[in-house]
């Protein structure tokens, strides 16, 4: 691999370079007997900078843009002539030519491959001798440049901080590159889902059937109605039936009756239960809770529709993994209440529970409810459990003992099955993306606005 | 004025008053109880979920093996022990029918259908062991080979589900039992499972190459996710100005924070693989995408981490006359590193764990070899447990919760880690 092996050629010349700079940098201090301006590591510093990352930089352009050039002077080559016109075979010829030229491929497939080797070979030779030169020459004009500047009272520090500086400001860009990153590749594609089925018909629709349109046949429809209530019926409803009672009295117990040192061992045990990769919920969900749950609705409860992948399995399961999140922002929540407030009602005779279901609970409402708005964003953006112990029949119905699907199970389903990506198929799951991602979004704005205003009427 | 107030004090000892108070300190006890209810319930859901793994996947470390008698010098095997040396020993060994052998042996020691107590793969111990040892063909040796999957089944005992009332089943437990009377049978330590990789037998499967994906994958991730972070972290809590563009880095990366994971498998597929072409699989795919998942967490315990350390340290260095850098790199950073280190440590076990994403990447193909490099197909842990999770052979159960409980210790020696860190080197100002 070139690539790699110039690479640390020229982190090698960075090193021998920052070793030289400094070494003259002491030696020029001790001939001209004065204080230098920067320390010798500085100069060592400098120099090493302006010979890796000119050097660097054009290596990563141009290992971008040279496979380009190597196909354009191959077409240009007289062997190129005889391949067919423009299409998805001269495409698959000329990839194979160049997986033979690379020793990637052992014997061709298509004969015309065979004959283009040759032309490969040279222009692969031609372009990379070209890189590899061009790059060496800049590491040594770039190191020349700066180990001539290297003087006593030349400003290295200055320098090298500033390029510091622009790295910190270039890494905390990256932050938001990728969420324009999310939402653009999001928005482009959903557009292009939109001008083949209509918005009216994907956010209103009731119907949900995406067929495989391999042949241009019919695509079926994509009416994500039922895959928003199953989302919410699991995520937003089951899920905090279960989380909301158990998150929050367990906060409660354990900050306001249990003993300290019970307090210091349960909360991290309640805390290991948020960092079980939810694959294991799922395949817990699957296997253990949703077969116990079919056989008890319909052994006991005569529900004979009961499915083996019911909602109630996988919304149980999500539950108790929101536990810690309802638990955790209840706590802070409470412990953000004044003392005076709890003290003044015990002070009126109040019991300790009084106090808590009269007072502390109610003060502290607004950011509880912040809590449990972010445990439903988790919830409804929550994967695995839903891919793995809910169905994907997409049914709109309300009975907790029957199948339903969610937008991540069908994101999931519609982008593992073909490859092509330009079918409506996969272009639906990045529109559900979407829908997700606004949805989520929305919830955690207003949840993170009321935590703060909450917290600010008791500062 | 509605009422008038009643002059007399309120008489506690009366019996209504009485009466009041015990239901109201009945009240009390009842929440109370409800509360340790609750706290008892979660404890309870995660001893249970953590037992059903255990007990389930303690018998995927091991196998059952059966004896087979093979007697090398008079099968049919045309295999010289003279020629296993020197050069053409390579060559004689592919040739030789081994396969045949075995289940020749098989059939001889316990009947016609004896090679269905045998792994399809079994031979491959016995070949090797010939190869170690070429004397071994000139006379007999008895062998413990891994048994068939029926037969490991059988072994399990009486187990509910619809698989086990089968009567092949029913014929097979009768016959684990007498073969284990006979002590031709015994469990032991499996070496597959940690050294092999993903197979359709599930006698066969190990769990080594998803767990060299995982590295891979890792590596990535931590290379990318903890410079950017870490420098994202310094830039915000230490430089940066007070304007729009701050603002607009900070909500960005409070809000990618809670993004859901599934949205950068699509961010992934759509940057990664349909703008990039990268390859398709890949570790360093996954890794990209689990690093810009990882890098707010970095980034947000970075920043806490830095924000301890007090204002007075800086001062003291800017007194003495070190540039801002020197400030950082010689004070701020070594005294917060063991919080950023936490924070790290933290956010790659919730990479290690995540599955969703990676799907979207392609990363759940059938990889039998492990990955060599970061551009070979590769699949991570979290998602071989999903795949062998769809697997109809009952064989593949106690397999799954054998990788959840390896999967399980790497995210808990973690986070031990973690928390060690913490209370090991984290200050108090």
């Amino acid at each position: 691999m070139p690539f790699f092996i110039l690479f640390l050629l020229i982190a090698g010349l960075a090193v021998i370079g920052w070793v030289a700079a400094r070494g003259r940098a002491l030696q020029l201090s001790r001939v001209h007997d004065r204080r230098p301006h920067s320390l010798p590591g500085h100069h060592g510093s400098y120099v090493a900078l302006w010979l890796a990352l000119p050097a660097l930089m054009f290596l990563t352009v141009w290992s971008a843009v040279s496979p380009g050039l190597v196909e354009q002077s191959v077409l240009a080559s007289p062997a190129a002539e005889m391949l067919p016109e423009a299409g998805i075979q001269r495409t698959a010829i000329l990839s194979e030519a160049g997986a033979l030229a690379d020793g990637t491929m052992a014997a061709a497939f298509n004969e015309e491959a065979e004959a283009l080797v040759p032309a490969f070979r040279e222009a692969n030779a031609f372009y990379r001798t070209i890189g590899i030169a061009a790059t060496l020459v800049l590491a040594f004009a770039g190191g020349a440049f700066a180990f001539l500047r290297v003087r006593p009272d030349f400003r290295a520090r200055n320098r090298v901080e500033r390029v510091v500086m622009w790295a910190l400001l270039i890494a905390s860009l990256i932050a938001i590159l990728t969420t324009v990153g999310i939402v653009a590749s999001l928005l482009f594609e959903t557009i292009r889902f939109f001008e083949r089925v209509s918005i009216v018909e994907f956010l209103f629709g009731t119907d949900w059937s995406p067929k495989s349109a391999t042949f241009g046949g019919d695509e079926g429809s994509f009416g994500a109605i039922p895959l928003f209530w199953g989302t919410v019926l699991i995520g937003a409803i089951i899920a905090m039936i279960v989380a909301i009672p158990l998150g929050l009295l367990s906060a409660i117990y354990l900050t306001q009756y249990a003993h300290p040192k019970v307090r210091t061992v349960m909360k991290p045990v309640l805390e290991i239960l948020a960092g079980v990769p939810t694959v294991v919920y799922g395949y817990f969900a699957a296997l253990t809770v949703a077969p116990a749950i079919r056989d008890f609705a319909v052994n006991y409860l005569g529900v004979t529709s009961a499915s083996s992948e019911s909602a109630l399995a996988a919304g149980v399961v999500m539950g108790v993994m929101i536990i810690p999140f309802v638990s955790s922002m209840a706590d802070d929540s409470l412990a953000a209440v004044p003392g005076a407030m709890r003290d003044g009602s015990l002070a009126m005779g109040a019991t300790h529970s009084e106090t808590i279901k009269r007072v502390l609970v109610p003060a502290a409402l607004p950011g509880i409810v912040g809590g449990v708005l972010l445990a439903v964003s988790r919830a409804i953006g929550e994967t695995m459990i839903v891919v793995m112990a809910a169905g994907l029949a997409a049914n709109m119905t309300a009975n907790p003992f029957e199948s339903v699907t969610t937008v991540t199970v069908q994101i999931v389903q519609l982008l593992t099955g073909d490859q092509e990506f330009n079918s409506s198929k996969t272009l639906a799951a990045f529109a559900l993306g979407l829908v997700l991602f606004i949805v989520t979004l929305l919830l955690n704005v207003v949840a993170l606005s009321v935590v703060k205003r909450f917290r600010e009427a008791y500062e | 004025m509605r009422d008038t107030v009643d002059p007399t004090p309120t008489d506690w000892n009366s019996r209504a008053m009485q009466k009041r108070i015990r239901a109201r300190y009945r009240a009390e006890k009842r929440f109370k109880f409800y509360g340790l209810f609750a706290v008892l319930l979660s404890a309870g859901f995660l001893a249970f979920l953590l037992v059903t793994m255990i007990s389930n996947g303690a018998r995927g470390f091991t196998q059952t093996q059966i004896a087979v008698p093979v007697n090398f010098a008079a099968s049919d095997l045309f295999l010289e022990s003279s020629s296993l040396e020197g050069d053409g020993a390579a060559q004689a060994l592919a040739g030789a029918d081994f396969e045949g052998l075995v289940e020749e042996a098989a059939r001889e020691a316990y009947g016609a259908d004896g090679e269905d107590l045998v792994s399809p793969a079994a031979w491959l111990k016995v070949r090797e062991a010939v190869s170690d040892d070429p004397e071994l063909l000139n006379g007999e040796q008895t062998f413990w080979l891994q048994a068939s999957t029926a037969l490991d089944f059988a072994s399990r005992g009486e187990v509910k589900g619809r698989q086990a009332q089968r009567p092949e089943r029913q014929a097979m437990m009768a016959r684990y039992e007498r073969l284990e009377d006979a002590d031709r049978v015994r469990r032991s330590l499996s070496q597959n499972f940690l050294v092999n990789s993903d197979s359709s037998d599930p006698t066969q499967i190990g769990i080594w190459g998803a767990l060299k994906g995982s590295l891979l994958t890792m590596i990535v991730t931590l290379a990318i996710a903890f410079p950017i972070g870490v420098l994202s972290a310094v830039y915000l809590e230490e430089y940066a100005p007070r304007n729009r563009w701050t603002d607009m880095i900070e909500v960005s990366i409070n809000n990618l924070a809670a993004v859901p994971s599934i949205i950068f498998g699509l961010l992934g597929l759509a940057v990664f693989l349909n703008t990039f072409h990268l390859p398709r699989s890949a570790p360093i795919v996954g890794g990209l995408t689990l690093a810009l998942m990882t890098m707010p967490v970095i980034v947000i315990a970075g920043r806490n981490a830095i924000k301890s350390v007090p204002p007075s340290i800086r001062d003291a260095a800017y007194g003495v006359g070190a540039s801002p850098v020197q400030v950082l790199s010689h004070h701020v950073l070594p005294l917060s590193l063991p919080g950023i280190l936490t924070g790290t440590i933290i956010g790659m076990s919730r990479a290690l764990g995540e599955t969703a994403p990676l799907l979207l990447i392609g990363m759940r193909a059938f990889v039998v070899e492990p990955p060599d490099g970061f551009t070979d197909p590769a699949t991570v842990l979290p998602v071989q447990i999903f795949l062998w999770s769809d697997e109809l052979d009952p064989g593949f159960v106690e397999k799954t919760s054998a990788a959840i409980i390896t999967l399980l210790a790497f995210l808990l020696a973690m986070n031990a880690i973690a928390i060690w860190l913490r209370n090991r080197y984290e200050q108090r100002w």
